[in-house]
């Protein structure tokens, strides 16, 4: 009864050579920058160029930033919901889904809109303004990814009994959201923030129509007027999306087994 | 020869045997328990009759013909699985129809068998129902429905009883088994639930680590398990270890005690060490004397269980746990109270294998 | 929004567990409070706002002048391209994601495969956007690996046939790359709910393969390979930045019109564009709807 696998083979040989390919020609056209010869000379250009460490360092801060808004909000919501309003459960979902159907696009021509200088609340006056306008963009961007995942790390725990035994014991709302439900929960929000992480870095649409100096703009503008800084760029920004997704696994996996024992 | 002849049934994966050499007759109509804890290979075994599994040797034959090489719809046998395994996007009547759809009967053929069927399960009004739309119990009697629409010529059933609570368990064996008595389907049963299959087989094969324990009828097993395995796993029997006085007069030692069983012990000398068994409702506390053996101890235990009141009995080393019937005239031993066990000679087993 | 105000309504709300007659909804809801309207400000509002500004005229009167001027040939071949290369990428990436994500389950390989594919999926869907389109450049741009091999091996100049990088066909090879694994991280654990007793309890009462999966498999895997689908098509009809980093402004979708729109007022009308951002809500929107319609008439089998 034993199962032809020639099929299956197939299918998975050409996935990897559908994912390897452009990689591998990717890495190569990085490393044909001197002429007649394979060299880092792109890479050498590109991490020495300020305006790349400079970009970088803004989508790093604003990643974080934008992890923090976020976990702030999702958490107290996904675990309120499961605690006390369990009928909310499918409005907060569909909301949370949203911006998987709105494109983003779409969303940031609402912030312009919404938030120009001639507005009730003109955040895209001032360039502090416009960063935390960015950044609350980048927790709507993350929504679906990052409620998902706290919310699935908050059914795997026992909410409900958690927060019983705590204020048996005496423990306030907030000693028990993050002495209690916080740490339990640990992984599954570390796993968000990763994905977070991953989206906001190289994110190109919000940044560039907010006019911020950030990562993935400053891709698009290298793209537009060098020819092999962006393979090298394209290789960089593939292995920060690896660490992330690494990173998840690793995560996941020590929730998997902390539930196992 | 049987109508189910299995030979040397064997099933490795890789270096690790899970069913070694096993045989088996099953007469047409026979109603037969595969009893074992789980990785026993009683699912294993089933799994290859029903042509799930291939098989690593021997030989499985229906109604003589071989067809352990066939695909599973080839062999003409009709399966119950543990979780129901309802199609869940199809009603009860299409469920209980798909085996005659595939095989292209008429659309009033199908109409007719269906609506027989959901007599049959006492469902007559459910075949529009979805399955999730069933109770548990509902549901694995849809699945029972299915499986001998196609009127199958042995209906196999994997631990069907055992995802359904404990009430429904017990009369969902007994309509399964008057059903497979009205039908006169030959049937193989896999369980873990040694009641369901005292109560339900005809015959019970009971397994241990891939092999064959003991084959007999409920009553056999039961008052006689051949080994310590049977004998522990079959009902809550007390197992001693003895020592062999005289193997021809039945004698034995437990705990320094001499005890007569009835003789001769067959292959063993004086000094061999044995497991004897000694089932609780079979002792009785009392004085000592008359024709029956007995053993004397302290009270250890009393613990009141409704209509049976189970009292633990020291004798030196080892404890025995007697069964007796709640009597509100008679007052109950305390324990560290001196008793004596009381039995029938031939109540006291010696169980093949060492001591 | 700052942790002071979130201190003052969880605090408010802490009440009801030690007095559990009290009415306990309209404190419960203040903890939900934080969330709802932040979603108000940064995402419904927004969109909102759009949405009314699409009926009006600059001087803020109501018209329809907006709505009809979206029928300009040029925004509808914008809008049309968009459709067909989001519904290619999406079908294709949901065929062959499927495919792959059954071979990883059900397909008897080794053990290994699985998490690999997995781990492979999660960063191929999230390499998107520039770097993306740098990667196809390089692979089957003019000068890309790719090309080059196919050219000095097999003597087929790519480029010749009519192929470009920068074209429908082009984007859309693009675009699988991060549809295709995204398919298959959606599809897995729908794929996993087919439970092995299904296909046994088919195979034993005769059916065949095919008769599993056309009166089983798939209709029981229809809801979730339909929104798996739809979402995937949401994903590419949205998608700006690989399209302008491959193709610059060169390529006539909807998303770049947009965001020519919005830099540089392309259509000179602001209200045109709220209208063009609109139909996009409208066709992200109505194929959603269109699911949820599809998905209450395949699972009326199931809770």
């Amino acid at each position: 009864m034993k199962k032809p696998t020639f099929g299956p083979w197939l299918a998975v040989i050409l996935g990897a050579a559908y994912f390897l390919i452009p990689l591998i020609a990717t890495v190569e056209f990085s490393m044909r920058m001197k002429r007649g010869e394979y060299s880092f000379e792109a890479y050498r250009v590109v991490l020495g160029d300020p305006r790349f460490q400079e970009s970088l360092a803004y989508s790093v801060v604003l990643a974080l930033v934008t992890i923090v808004i976020g976990v702030l909000l999702v958490v107290p919501t996904a675990y309120w919901v499961q605690l006390r309003l369990p009928k909310l459960r499918p409005v907060v979902e569909f909301v949370t889904l949203l911006p998987l159907v709105i494109p983003a696009i779409v969303i940031v021509f609402g912030y312009l809109r919404m938030y120009n200088s001639q507005s009730w609340l003109p955040l895209t006056d001032s360039r502090r303004g416009t960063d935390l306008l960015l950044a609350f963009g980048y927790v709507t961007l993350a929504l679906p990814y990052l409620y998902r995942s706290i919310d699935t790390g908050l059914r795997a725990i026992d909410v409900r009994t958690l927060t019983e035994a705590a204020e048996s014991l005496g423990a306030g709302p907030m000693t028990i959201l993050f002495r209690v439900i916080f740490p339990n929960i640990r992984s599954a929000i570390l796993s968000g923030a990763f994905l977070t992480f991953a989206i906001v870095i190289g994110e190109f649409t919000f940044a560039a129509l907010l006019d911020r100096p950030a990562f993935g703009p400053y891709l698009q503008l290298v793209g537009a007027n060098r020819a092999y800084e962006p393979a090298a760029l394209a290789i960089i920004a593939f292995v920060v999306t690896w660490a992330c997704m690494g990173l998840i696994q690793v995560f996941g996996a020590a929730r998997g087994a902390a539930s196992k024992t | 020869m049987s109508f189910i002849d299995i030979r040397g049934l064997k099933k490795s994966f890789g270096a690790t045997t899970v069913v070694h050499d096993f045989d088996l007759s099953v007469e047409r109509g026979e109603f037969i328990s595969f009893l074992g804890p789980s990785g026993c290979g009683k699912t294993t075994i089933l799994r290859m009759i029903a042509g799930f599994e291939s098989v690593t040797a021997g030989s499985i034959a229906i109604a003589g013909k071989e067809i352990s090489r066939l695909p599973p719809a080839g062999r003409d046998v009709g399966m119950v699985f543990q979780a129901y395994a309802l199609f869940p996007n199809m009603t009860v009547a299409q469920n209980i129809a798909f085996g005659l759809r595939v095989a292209k009967k008429s659309a009033a053929e199908i109409r007719t068998r269906v609506a027989e069927m959901l007599d049959l399960i006492k469902l007559p009004a459910l075949g529009d129902r979805y399955p999730y739309q069933l109770s548990g119990g509902q549901q694995q009697r849809v699945a029972l429905a299915r499986a001998i629409a196609v009127k199958p010529q042995v209906l196999l059933l994997d631990e069907p009883l055992s995802a359904l609570d404990a009430k429904i368990r017990v009369s969902l064996r007994e309509e399964i088994r008057s059903l497979q008595k009205e039908l006169g389907i030959t049937t193989i049963f896999v369980t873990h639930d040694q009641e369901e299959a005292l109560s339900m087989s005809d015959r019970i094969v009971v397994l241990a680590d891939g092999r064959t324990e003991q084959i007999g009828s409920p009553f056999e097993v039961y008052n006689w398990p051949r080994t310590r395995f049977v004998a522990s796993f079959v009902g809550t029997l007390n197992l001693l270890a003895a020592e062999v006085i005289d193997a021809d007069a039945g004698t034995l030692r437990i705990d320094g005690l001499s005890v007569a069983t009835v003789g001769p012990i067959r292959g063993r000398v004086a000094g061999d060490r044995v497991t004897v068994a000694l089932r609780p409702e079979a002792v009785t506390l009392g004085p000592a004397g008359g024709d029956r053996a007995d053993l004397p101890g302290t009270v250890e235990e009393v613990s009141f269980l409704g209509a049976v009141v189970r009292i633990r009995v020291r004798l030196g080393e080892q404890t025995v746990s007697i069964d007796g019937f709640n009597q509100p005239k008679v007052a109950l031993p305390a324990k560290g109270d001196d008793a004596v066990l009381r039995f029938a000679r031939e109540d006291l087993l010696v169980l093949e294998g060492d001591g | 929004m700052t942790p002071g105000e979130r201190r003052l309504s969880l605090d408010t709300s802490a009440a009801p567990p030690s007095r559990p007659s009290l009415p306990a909804l309209p404190w419960a809801w203040i903890g939900v409070t934080p969330f709802f309207v932040f979603a108000a400000l940064f995402l419904v509002l927004p969109t909102a706002l759009l949405v009314v500004g699409a009926f009006q005229t600059a001087d803020g009167e109501f018209t329809l002048a907006n709505l009809r001027d979206l029928t300009h040939p040029s925004i509808v071949a914008a809008y049309w391209i968009s459709i067909q290369i989001s519904a290619a990428s999406a079908i294709g990436g949901a065929v062959i994601g499927a495919f792959l994500a059954y071979a990883a389950v059900g397909g008897g390989l080794p053990a290994w495969i699985r998490p690999t594919l997995m781990t492979f999926s999660g960063v191929a869907s999230n390499f998107a956007g520039v770097p993306l389109a740098f990667a196809f450049l390089a692979t089957l741009g003019r000068t890309g690996l790719v090309t080059w091999a196919l050219a000095n091996w097999f003597g087929v100049n790519l480029y010749a046939t009519g192929f470009n990088l920068l074209s429908f066909f082009g984007l859309t090879l693009t675009y699988l790359y991060f549809q295709i694994p995204l398919m298959v991280l959606i599809l897995t654990p729908a794929l996993d709910g087919l439970r092995k007793e299904w296909r046994e309890a088919s195979q034993i009462l005769g059916a065949s393969t095919f008769q599993y999966w056309r009166w089983i498999g798939l209709p029981v895997l229809w809801p979730s390979l339909l929104g798996a689908t739809l979402l995937l098509f949401a994903n590419a009809f949205g998608a700006v930045a690989t399209a302008y980093a491959l193709t610059g402004s060169s390529l006539n979708i909807v998303t770049i019109l947009l965001y020519a729109q919005i830099r540089g007022d392309v259509l000179h009308n602001q209200n045109l564009g709220y209208a063009l951002a609109l139909g996009m809500i409208l066709i992200t929107g109505f194929s959603n709807v269109a699911y949820i319609w599809l998905r209450g008439r395949a699972e009326r089998w199931s809770r």
